[in-house]
């Protein structure tokens, strides 16, 4: 993997678990971003790629292993060789820092595109309206939707909602973004503008994880790959090179299924 | 591309095809509609007709329609259901976050109240509370200390009864409106760095309101005639009122058809609150929210003036 720089990396994991009561989920990921690196995370169905996004801003929460965002535990303080949970403010403050983006939008529906994404800076980091608003408009400018911030979610296309749920997660401000299959929900024409609002945030050099089967946007944006397959991390790499000449033979044959 | 397409709209830039004849036919006779409202009409002249040769003095109901007493009982019936819904549906609402907390010390507490409280009657509760003296001689609670019979008034005692058992209710309707919000919305609303509390307040309670409002509109209008069993506590509402003028005045029956007049009216105003309110969160449900009926009404007007003109 990346291990270029020095720096922290922005999300490590080393050998987490998961399981959901008897189900095994996530037997042992090991895997670093590197900041303003766009990650993106594939394999099929059931493989745990959500669950182990959700496992970053600790949503669940893991059974065994380590996992760091910027170089801070997820979930817990480590004092003297002690785990202690955090409380659940602790942990909501931490979220404050990485955003998510979610196959089916979970806009909040009895509030407009501009609400949504005002909501967050108001009530939570205490921002004052005005420039909630200020800011919440140039988002929804720089996602193209300047013109349906009085427009409740159900007024919106699903693409259009996509984005005004991007525009959302970035008016946090957060250091990392999540995206969970941010396109499949989406009619194939409708796509390509959420795929060019995360390239823009690519560009800018905003740190991704993208859990995607759009493989085109993983071999053109994405700086690193991995392949998941029933819980392990079963090929990593650059994108092109995973991408058009895949080592392991399950990779080979879920890229022969979806390219 | 031979096939011409209807919705290509350079093809054909001819003159528009000519409106076929409008169809001239005679409707449906619905014979069955006839019988039945003569029928029903009949049955109500005959009510009407043995209410009318009864022995009612009917002068009597608006002669005391806005009598003092009657207003005064009217005034505590109305306070007595906004005070008892308040009490429900805030104790409800917290006892719907208790029972689905991920405590278990809250979640069987609510439990508990709610088998308690729904599994006994109403009626028998004011007159529990009324009465509990016998168990609580003084109350004492620090800053205030008093004989249990001075403190536990009939308003009190109306009110206690009626809202604790009415957040018993309350308490299941809540609940029922939380758990129809999608979890996706708890999830983006963590995922912002929201507190529980603030995901309960600012997104799922909004939500949840959908499915609390309309029962809870007709727990209100119920309320409403149930506060009329307070009379077993000695509290002045409606139907006491009129129970007092009725064997001051000697018409006793008109005067229970004055309350009557009176709940209905009191319903009915209750009954349009709610439809404004089920329509304000209504909010993002559906593209467009219906027009109320003032609004639809306006429109009809203005569809009588300005005849529409074809484009
Ligand atoms: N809350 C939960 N409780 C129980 N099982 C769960 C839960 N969440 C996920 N699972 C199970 O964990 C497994 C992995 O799920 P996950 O959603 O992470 O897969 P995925 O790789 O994202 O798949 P997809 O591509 O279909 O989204 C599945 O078998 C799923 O049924
Ligand atoms: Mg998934």
């Amino acid at each position: 993997m990346s291990e270029s720089s020095g720096a922290v990396p922005m999300v490590r994991a080393e050998r987490v678990h998961k399981s959901f009561g008897p189900l095994k989920v996530l037997k042992g990921i090991d895997l670093e971003v590197a900041p303003r690196e766009v990650f993106c995370l594939i394999g099929p169905s059931g493989s745990g790629k959500s669950t182990f996004l959700r496992c970053i801003n600790h949503l669940e929460k893991i059974n065994a292993g380590r996992l760091w965002v910027d170089g801070e535990l997820v979930g817990y303080r480590q004092h003297r060789g002690k785990l202690y949970e955090l409380k659940d403010r602790e942990v909501a403050s931490k979220r404050r820092d990485i955003g998510m983006v979610f196959q089916r939008f979970n806009l909040f529906p009895h509030m407009t595109a501009l609400e949504n994404v005002m909501e967050a800076p108001v009530h939570v980091k205490r921002e004052s309206k005005a420039s909630a608003r200020e800011r919440a408009m140039k988002l929804l400018d720089r996602v193209g939707l300047a013109d349906k911030a009085p427009n409740y979610p159900s007024q919106l296309s699903g693409g259009q909602q996509q984005r005004v749920a991007i525009a959302r997660a970035l008016a946090m401000e957060p250091k990392l973004m999540l995206f969970d299959e941010p396109t499949s929900a989406l009619d194939p024409e409708l796509v390509g503008d959420v795929l060019d609002v995360m390239r823009g945030l690519a560009e800018d050099g905003m740190t991704m994880v993208v859990v995607t089967h759009e493989m085109g946007f993983a071999r053109e944006v994405g700086d690193a790959l991995v392949f998941m397959d029933d819980g392990v991390v079963v090929e990593a790499g650059h994108p092109r090179e995973v991408l058009t000449n895949p080592q392991h033979e399950r990779t080979k044959s879920f890229l022969s299924k979806v390219l | 591309m031979t096939v011409p397409t209807d919705k290509e709209p350079s093809a054909t830039p001819a003159a528009p095809p000519p409106s076929p004849e409008a169809i001239v036919a005679i409707p449906v006779r619905h014979y069955g509609r006839w019988i039945s409202a003569v029928v029903a009409l009949s049955v109500l002249g005959l009510i009407g007709y043995a209410f009318s040769q009864g022995d009612v003095n009917y002068g009597a109901i608006p002669d005391y329609f806005f009598n003092d007493q009657i207003l005064r009982g009217v005034r505590n019936t109305v306070w007595l259901t906004f005070l008892a819904m308040l009490l429900g549906v805030g104790l409800g609402v917290v006892l719907a976050v208790m029972r689905l907390s991920k405590n278990p010390v809250n979640s069987a507490l609510a439990w508990f109240y709610i088998w308690f409280f729904r599994g006994t009657p109403v009626y028998v509760q004011l007159l529990v509370w009324i009465n509990l003296g016998i168990v609580f001689k003084t109350i004492n609670l620090g800053f205030y200390q008093d004989e249990w019979a001075d403190f536990m008034t009939p308003f009190l005692a109306a009110l206690l009864g009626l809202g604790l058992n009415e957040a018993a209710y309350m308490a299941e309707i809540v609940r029922a409106g939380i758990q129809s919000v999608d979890e996706g919305q708890t999830e983006a609303s963590h995922a912002l760095g929201m507190s529980h509390g603030k995901t309960l307040r600012r997104v799922v309670l909004p939500q949840a309101m959908r499915v609390i409002v309309p029962p809870t509109g007709n727990e209100f209008i119920n309320m409403l005639k149930t506060t009329s069993l307070v009379i077993a506590v000695a509290y002045f509402d409606l139907l006491q009122a009129a129970q007092d003028v009725g064997s001051e005045s000697g018409a006793a029956v008109e005067m229970l058809f004055l309350a009557s007049v009176w709940y209905v009216i009191l319903t009915t105003v209750f009954s349009i609150g709610q439809y404004y309110l089920e329509r304000r969160y209504a909010r993002g449900s559906a593209r467009r929210l219906p027009p109320t009926p003032f609004q639809r009404v306006r429109a009809n007007l203005r569809s009588l003036r300005r005849p529409e003109v074809a484009k």
